[in-house]
């Protein structure tokens, strides 16, 4: 029992808040279209392609920053795109997420192989190193016992990630721009007759998505990990889009249902510790995605005979 | 009046949409402080001349003058920037958004760093709404409230951008008798206290008299009447709107009643919402007669129709169609025991809008042996010849059966309708507003064909929330209330005036027994 208890370190919610993070950057991502009215699922394509990018500025534009900059860049452009063919070409939004992370694969392990001549995963190498995200330590926590482990000493964009939750809150439901978005996605008519125009709503939205999926991308290559692999996002972008409808699209509330995606990630590998199979632990993320999506329909049904008595 | 200044003048506006013309040579003045209505049947190009004035169309040639200057580039923005105003059939609302925060949508007022000042916000609506008399709560949010309220906040938008000429679109079509009152208070409160005018389309004459204090007449793109309302009554209105006198002729009813064919009986429906919608409702409809169903929107009449045709579960009671129960049967197989539905959205239950109007016509025959081999493949000859045979007895007028249904105006489309449920072979009838948003001259066509069916020995269950078409229609009428039926009246047993009192639920059946 004691041995079981351990599972329960500073480790495991370390770990959390690692795992929880590009989750966390490309839920944010998935929000801010879904605010729009538009459901991004090639957010998991867009992120592969940011973490990518960002190994490769991270190798050629000497440094991190390099890395962060090319792999927003690459964001704001498949971003730009997403939002061309949907709200310019009205294309089908599910049939435009599904061509972008096929696209995704498909580039990023083409580029791997044509840039880097590897196949399967760089890493870097003497001669072209890849520069990964600093770690930062926060003066007067570091220096307290529990919380300098948890809180001190993380990657750049975990920092980042909680400043921009906040943000990300305030600025949908605080200022006006909050609300034109809100009212583009939830009936666009009405933006249009109080004159703005829904469809510069959506654009901004996807491109705000995009620049999203450019830093989860950065933080998954450079942060969690400095090395890029082959579909490397593991469905992150899906589990995103679960979390978004967990948390109703509300920044804090989407916050916490990646780090609970986190939090059962980090516990599933803990587990592994102790002789389960990786096979079985790794299926936790997933399984906890069902979960949430049924407690998701539950939830509305019962609000549905709440409204009955 | 006529030496003052006006403060919109129309000249000479056409407007040419592709095959229709649909303001022809418009030439029209609108004065300060009056309420003006603009009547005619639908598609008579009431709503085309008002979206030119409010910039959504731009006109085939003419020109517009608000309040003496040439609207030079009409858009909705540069409509508001003269202090025109429109308020939509179709409320253009953010449900999820407070009233406060849709009438400030796009004008917000910010705090520092640009943060939305809500309580600046929610200051000014309340300002507003003690301004103009407009009682309502700020801070409410806009799903929660009735249909009537949130027309309010769409004439307080428009009040708060600044215009003085406002246009409402058919206003009342959505709204109970009592909130028809309530509007029109409000509006006798803005152009009496400050001095706003008011535009109002309309195609209810009796609005018309009691609104307005001069009234425009449109045919077929043409402005065909200016009059004040004082000199004018409702016949006349009619006439000038269709062209010829024909409104109310007697319908003549013939035959014997006979065998009953619809029993309902201790009915229980929820509606979308799961609340009681219908609680214990038993009637019957025999051969040869109409039972009008008399109630105010929302009060269970919908689910008590969709029960019976089988589209929404029954949660207790039965019904019987000839003596035989139709618990767990689907709509289809209920149709099979000789029911026709014409089902009150035309849009969305009443015919399949992208499809064409032939096709629409087929749907629930493409199976049989006359329009197809083996059930199979479709004998298309023999489908568009039937389809042009109804399309010409039914009198549909639009380019052709090969053209979508959902481009026909709404009184074609519900002949659409009209003509393949009449024509399945069925005598049992369950018709649903079958008249409403259609024009005077298709009402006549419909009500006969109606009475046909009647006089021709079917059983016909219809609802209106129409009462001089429930009056002029039906053998009997009962009154529901609140998914309970709170009168049940022979024709002429009752007046017109007396039976708002039993939908409104102010005095029961029971009620009156007991006495």
């Amino acid at each position: 029992m004691r041995e079981f208890l351990s599972v329960f370190s500073i480790g495991l919610f370390q770990n959390t808040l690692r795992t929880a993070t590009p989750v966390v950057l490309a839920a944010l991502g998935v929000l801010m279209t879904d605010h729009v009215g538009i459901m991004n699922i090639g957010m998991d394509g867009m992120m592969l392609c940011g973490a990518f990018f960002a190994v490769l500025g991270s190798c050629y534009l000497g440094g991190w920053l390099g890395g962060l900059v090319l792999a927003l860049a690459v964001g704001l452009l498949l971003g730009a795109f997403f939002g061309l063919f949907v709200v310019k070409f009205k294309s089908d939004e599910y049939i435009i997420g599904v061509a972008l992370n096929i696209f995704a694969g498909g580039l990023t392990v083409f580029l791997l192989r044509t840039i880097f001549g590897v196949a399967g995963a760089y890493s870097g190498t003497d001669a072209l190193p890849i520069f990964g995200l600093p770690k930062i330590n926060i003066p007067l926590i570091e220096n307290i016992p529990i919380l300098s482990d948890l809180l001190s000493g993380n990657t750049l964009l975990v920092y980042v990630s909680w400043i921009l939750v906040a943000l990300s809150y305030v600025l949908i439901y605080k200022t006006p721009l909050g609300f034109w978005l809100r009212a583009a996605g939830e009936h666009p008519e009405s933006l249009r007759a109080a004159g703005k125009s829904p469809e510069k709503m959506k654009y901004l939205a996807s491109i705000l998505c995009g620049l999203f999926s450019g830093l989860a991308g950065a933080h998954l290559s450079l942060g969690y990990l400095t090395m890029f692999t082959e579909n490397m996002s593991a469905s992150r972008g899906f589990i995103a889009v679960a979390c978004v409808i967990f948390g109703a699209s509300n920044p804090p509330r989407v916050f916490l249902a990646a780090l609970l995606f986190g939090f059962i990630d980090a516990l599933g590998l803990r587990v592994q510790s102790f002789n389960v199979s990786s096979n079985l632990t790794s299926l936790a993320p997933y399984l906890v995605t069902v979960i949430m999506m049924v407690w998701v329909v539950w939830r509305g049904e019962r609000k549905k005979k709440r409204l009955a008595r | 009046m006529a030496e003052r200044e006006p403060i919109v003048r129309f000249e000479h506006i056409s407007m040419q949409f592709p095959g229709v013309l649909a303001n022809d040579d418009v030439s029209l003045e609108i004065y300060p402080g009056e309420v003006f209505a603009l009547v005619g049947e639908n598609g008579a190009g009431k709503s085309t001349l008002m979206n030119v004035l409010y910039g959504l169309n731009q006109p085939t040639s003419g020109a517009i003058h608000v309040k003496g200057k040439k609207v030079e580039k009409q858009s909705p923005s540069q409509a508001i920037a003269m202090g025109v105003g429109m308020v939509h059939q179709h409320f253009k609302l953010v449900g999820s958004f407070t009233v406060a925060q849709n009438i400030a949508l796009c004008c917000e007022p910010k705090k520092k760093l640009g943060l939305y000042d809500f309580r600046a916000a929610n200051d000014t609506v309340r300002h507003l709404s003690e301004e103009f008399g407009l009682e309502i709560d700020p801070t409410a949010q806009v799903n929660s409230l009735s249909v009537g309220l949130q027309q309010r906040v769409e004439i307080l938008k428009t009040l708060h951008r600044g215009a003085d000429v406002l246009i409402l679109d058919e206003p009342t079509a959505v709204l109970t008798p009592q909130e028809t009152d309530e509007l029109f208070r409000v509006i006798r409160g803005i152009v009496r206290d400050k001095g706003m005018t008011v535009i109002i389309i309309t195609h209810k004459l009796y609005e018309v008299m009691a609104i307005s204090d001069r009234v425009g007449v449109m045919r077929a793109g043409k402005l065909v009447g200016l009059k004040n309302t004082s000199e004018v009554n409702e016949r006349m209105l009619a006439s000038m709107m269709v062209g010829r006198e024909m409104l109310h002729a007697q319908l003549e009813k013939t035959g014997d009643t006979g065998d009953e064919r619809i029993r309902v009986e201790n009915l229980q429906v929820l509606s979308d919402r799961m609340l009681p919608a219908v609680q214990g409702v038993s009637l019957n409809v025999r051969a040869g007669e109409i039972l009008g169903v008399a109630a105010i929107e929302g009060n269970g009449q919908s689910e008590l129709i969709e029960a019976i045709t089988g589209m929404r579960p029954v949660r207790g009671g039965e019904v019987f169609i000839d003596g035989k129960s139709v618990a767990g049967k689907t709509p289809g197989e209920i149709r099979k025991l000789g029911l026709a539905h014409i089902p009150e959205d035309r849009l969305r239950t009443g015919v399949s809008p992208a499809a064409s109007v032939e096709d629409n016509l087929l749907a629930g025959k493409q199976r049989t042996k006359e329009f197809s081999a083996a059930g199979m493949h479709l004998k298309r000859r023999a489908v568009h010849e039937y389809a042009r045979k109804l399309f010409s007895q039914f009198d549909i007028r639009g380019a052709g059966v090969g053209t979508a249904a959902g481009s026909l105006s709404g009184g074609n489309m519900q002949k659409v309708v009209l003509a393949r449920e009449f024509s399945l072979g069925a005598d049992i009838l369950i018709i649903s507003q079958p008249t409403r948003g259609v024009d005077i001259g298709a009402i006549e066509f419909i009500h006969k064909s109606i009475v046909e069916k009647r006089n021709a020995g079917c059983a016909i269950l219809l609802v209106s929330a129409d009462l001089d078409e429930v009056f002029r229609l039906s053998d009997r009428i009962i009154t529901l209330y609140e998914g309970k039926i709170t009168g049940h009246f022979r024709a002429g047993e009752i007046e017109k005036a007396d039976i708002g009192y039993y939908m409104t639920g102010a005095r029961t059946g029971s009620e009156e027994a007991s006495r």
